[in-house]
């Protein structure tokens, strides 16, 4: 049997403590040059693509703005569309909520991107719900958490119908005939629960048809909405078992849907760090994870488990013998607290007791991202056993430092798996479809009748 | 002698509706950056100030209101601040201004867009904040309801006092969200990012400021997701035909497009306009006014208005247009900007008839005879945009303590 070939992804470093600023190698989180170089670095690893998470909020831990990480970031299409001036073949993906947007600008933003990437935008769809981001937008807090995942479904869905709404071709630009589009092109209407909509869609299709579509949510519908209609899934099982649980499960619910187990790509975010030698490589990694979790760091995490300001105690000291409060959340607009407190707290709580651990190194022990730690080769290794044996399909880096942090690993471990032949030599194709293996996108036939003429009518006649 | 500010609008193939069929036209790569690009960088090659690009969150149209289904003319575009973005890189000293929709996108989302545009561009962003009065566009957002306008009801008046308030509302709305869009620009301070790894802070959050701001259509709290962009707030421009409008730039733009048809009209015009920034109580820096002018330039005396003229034609029907529509030589041109300069203007927004020919005329023809008369520049004097106009970079309205 053939090998499987390995997909790779870079995330700009976000802001989470994994981002090491105090590095003096760390530079500029906000400045064009960072991301063009870690863009560069990426293309010359032949990476798929590069991805930029997003905020709608500023973090908040007790009532003020958390200050202890990286904060700040840019608006991530619009970087992103700047990137594709200086880069060629990488694929570009931005991460979009579809609760603070509506999918008419959306969907024109991506095929927007689709067009001036030459075919290389990726879409992240992610979902929030809360009123505390809310509150930076003119519909803030109106979604049920239940619903976010429906209202992300259906929001998908009517973009698709808005880049469907435009056929391959439209643009005829004929100007000795004089005809320029296709009558009617762009035309739609979509009646839904959360949205209804019709008319016009303003952006031709772009050269993927849809841009590549991403999920990255571990909860059921999220598993499950990803299914049906992602292309890429973000994982965070990057344990080979966890992982091919998790790959076994995914791959499992797209006959459901119609699709293959290929059409499909699953790729766990992981850390990496490499050394001469596996005991180097190994002591490197802990001082990453020191420095990833200062002292102030460590007591902002166990302030937000325990639901209390714990200010009074020591970061090198025990974790606190009070009771925590886990009803209490100050810290906010950040996912990872927003889970069963009172389970995190005891868990930690005999973690620490087993151990012996004081609360820094509770916490440097707890947040550790999953990491590849060794030579090149060992790290070249367990990447592929991970892809060969079903727990992966690709990985997402997600380097500790800007913009440097990707460079040994495209210096030193992806020619080692080029050398194995499960990673290309150089792009075999033009688009992020065409890097991921994915089918093209089916464009709606000629005979896909476009809505009758009455349902396109704005609805607001009836009021003038 | 003063010397002129120029701009130029591009838009599609060109303002002409028919410029697609001109024999230089690309109507096939108007969603091409690589289309674009040569646009802008034979702009930047003529030392102009900026380039704007038109948007809509709706397909064009012939018609004041409804869509049409004209397939003779161009339809469809790209998102006008991606694509700003993506030229961003591709150039160093020109300003890139895009237009954005103020009556559906969100204000969090435009200042974090234009934010990431400026740092993109290293401080060259502007942005021309636009409503939407088309029933067309609120059914692509079925959150609000305007009605269908009838032509024949605008033409006989019966609906005046109707949009008059319709204006009303949405320019109200616009100003509310250029005050919001600039509140977040200033939401953080320029050194409020610290690095301190003593105390393992990485901004000092006193420098991060809620904007707090309240109006009749949203709400929005702050800070902004993205540090204050290096121009510290990029350059606002605003389209004004009439009072509202002038009054809505003197509220919160930094530039204004003025449509005059001639010189006299030129100072009735700047006179609305300064009125305007008493009425609105407007302090600091003046606006600065920009005449807009269609036009179509070529050296052999008649020969553009024969192109317009052909073009015509093809569309069958005379170009139309809010702003004068200008044809002749480049010297003929050159004329016409000194004399409606000297009614007090600061600069003109040419709208290029036909794409390349008439943005090539004006970097190849008019610049040099505009620098033959010296008034224009010969060499980019500034980095940023708004020091390409002489503004100042403002100071943060959160600053309390004094910065040397």
């Amino acid at each position: 049997m053939p090998l499987k070939q390995i997909h790779l992804a870079a995330q700009f470093p976000s802001v989470s403590n994994i981002t090491v600023w105090s590095d003096p190698r760390s530079e500029s989180q906000i400045d064009f040059g960072s991301f063009a170089k870690l863009a560069a670095t990426a293309e010359r690893g032949r990476f798929d693509f590069f991805f930029l998470s997003e905020g709608l909020r500023l973090r908040e831990h007790n009532g003020r703005v958390h200050d202890l990480d990286v904060v700040g970031r840019p608006e991530s299409l619009t970087v992103l569309s700047a990137l594709a001036a200086v880069t060629t073949r990488l694929g570009l993906a931005a991460t979009v909520n579809s609760t603070f947007n509506e999918p008419y600008e959306v969907a024109r933003r991506l095929a927007t991107l689709d067009h001036l990437s030459e075919g290389r935008a990726a879409w992240n769809v992610v979902t929030s719900y809360d009123a505390f981001t809310g509150e930076n937008f003119r519909r803030g807090g109106f979604l049920d958490e239940a619903d976010r995942y429906t209202r992300a479904a259906e929001f998908l869905h009517t973009a698709r119908e808005l880049w469907d709404s435009w056929r391959p071709g439209d643009i005829r630009a004929a100007a000795d005939s004089g005809e320029f589009l296709r009558s009617g092109a762009g035309t739609f209407a979509h009646r839904g629960r959360h949205f209804d909509i019709s008319g016009r869609f303003v952006t031709p299709r772009g050269p993927q048809g849809h841009p590549v579509i991403i999920q990255a949510g571990d909860s059921p519908e999220g598993r499950e909405f990803a299914a049906a209609d992602a292309d890429v899934i973000f994982s965070r099982h990057g344990k080979l078992e966890d992982g091919r649980a998790f790959y076994k499960d995914v791959k499992g619910r797209l006959a459901r849907y119609g699709r293959r187990p290929e059409d499909l790509k699953i790729f766990p975010s992981v850390s990496y760090v490499l050394g001469d030698t596996r005991k180097e490589a190994v002591e490197h990694a802990a001082e990453i994870h020191r420095a990833q979790v200062s002292p102030q760091n460590a007591m902002m995490h166990v302030e937000a488990v325990w639901g209390r300001d714990l200010s009074a105690y020591d970061p090198d000291g025990p974790l606190p013998e009070i009771a925590p409060e886990p009803d209490n959340l100050i810290s906010k607009g950040n996912t990872q607290f927003r889970g069963d407190r009172a389970a995190t707290a005891r868990r930690w709580r005999e973690i620490a007791r087993a151990r012996g651990l004081s609360i820094r190194e509770l916490v440097v022990e707890v947040t550790a991202p999953q990491t590849f730690v060794g030579t090149p080769r060992q790290v070249a290794d367990e990447i592929n056993e991970f892809v060969q044996t079903d727990a992966a399909d690709g990985f997402v880096f997600v380097p500790h430092l800007t913009p440097g942090g990707l460079d040994d690993l495209v210096d030193r471990v992806v020619p080692l798996l080029q050398e194995k032949g499960v990673f290309r030599e150089d792009y075999t194709g033009t688009t992020l479809r065409d890097h991921l293996g994915l089918n093209p996108v089916r464009a709606p036939r000629p005979d896909d009748a476009p809505p009758p003429a009455g349902e396109t009518a704005p609805r607001t006649k009836e009021t003038s | 002698m003063t010397r002129l500010h120029l701009a130029v609008a591009l838009d599609g193939a060109g303002w002409h509706p028919a410029a697609w069929r001109a024999r230089d036209a690309r109507p096939a790569d108007l969603l091409s950056a690589a289309y674009w690009a040569d646009l802008v960088s034979e702009a930047e090659r003529g030392l102009l100030d900026f380039v704007t690009f038109e948007d809509a969150l709706g397909l064009q149209s012939a018609s004041i209101d409804a869509p049409d289904d004209r397939t003779d003319q161009v339809r469809g575009r790209l998102d006008a601040v991606l694509l700003a973005a993506r030229l961003a890189p591709l150039t160093s000293r020109i300003g890139l201004v895009p237009t954005t929709n103020v009556t559906y996108t969100e204000p969090f989302h435009i200042a974090s867009g234009i934010a990431s545009l400026d740092h993109a561009s290293r401080g060259r962003a502007g942005w021309r904040p636009q409503i939407s009065v088309r029933a067309a566009d609120a059914a692509h957002f079925g959150r609000r309801t305007i009605p269908v306008l009838n032509l024949d009801d605008v033409r006989d008046g019966r609906t005046t006092e109707f949009i008059g308030g319709l204006f009303r509302e949405l320019f109200g709305e616009a100003a509310d969200a250029v005050e919001v869009v600039r509140r977040l620009w200033d939401s953080w301070e320029d050194d409020a990012e610290i690095r301190d790894v003593a105390t393992g802070r990485f901004v000092d959050r006193d420098k991060l400021h809620y904007v707090d701001f309240e109006g009749r259509h949203f709400s929005v709290r702050g800070p902004s997701m993205t540090p204050r962009p290096p121009q510290g707030q990029p350059l606002v421009t605003a389209l004004a035909h009439a009072t509202v409008p002038y009054e809505f730039a003197a509220r919160g733009a930094d530039v204004v497009f003025v449509t005059p048809h001639s010189r006299a009209g030129t100072a009735t015009i700047l006179a609305e306009v300064r009125a305007a920034e008493t009425t609105v109580r407007r302090e600091g820096t003046p606006l600065r006014t920009f005449a807009d002018l269609v036009v179509f330039l070529d050296d052999a005396p008649g020969e553009a208005a024969e192109r317009k003229a052909r073009l015509d034609d093809l569309d069958g029907a005379l170009l139309a247009s809010d702003a004068e529509i200008f044809t002749g030589t480049p010297g003929e041109l050159a004329d016409l900007l000194l004399d409606w300069r000297d009614a007090g203007l600061d600069g003109f927004r040419l709208r290029p008839g036909a794409l390349p020919h008439d943005l090539t005329a004006i970097t190849t023809g008019l610049v040099p005879e505009l620098r033959r008369r010296d008034a224009f520049r010969t060499g980019y004097e500034a980095d940023t945009l708004r020091g390409l106009l002489g503004l100042p970079r403002p100071a943060n309205r959160y600053t309390t303590s004094a910065t040397p």
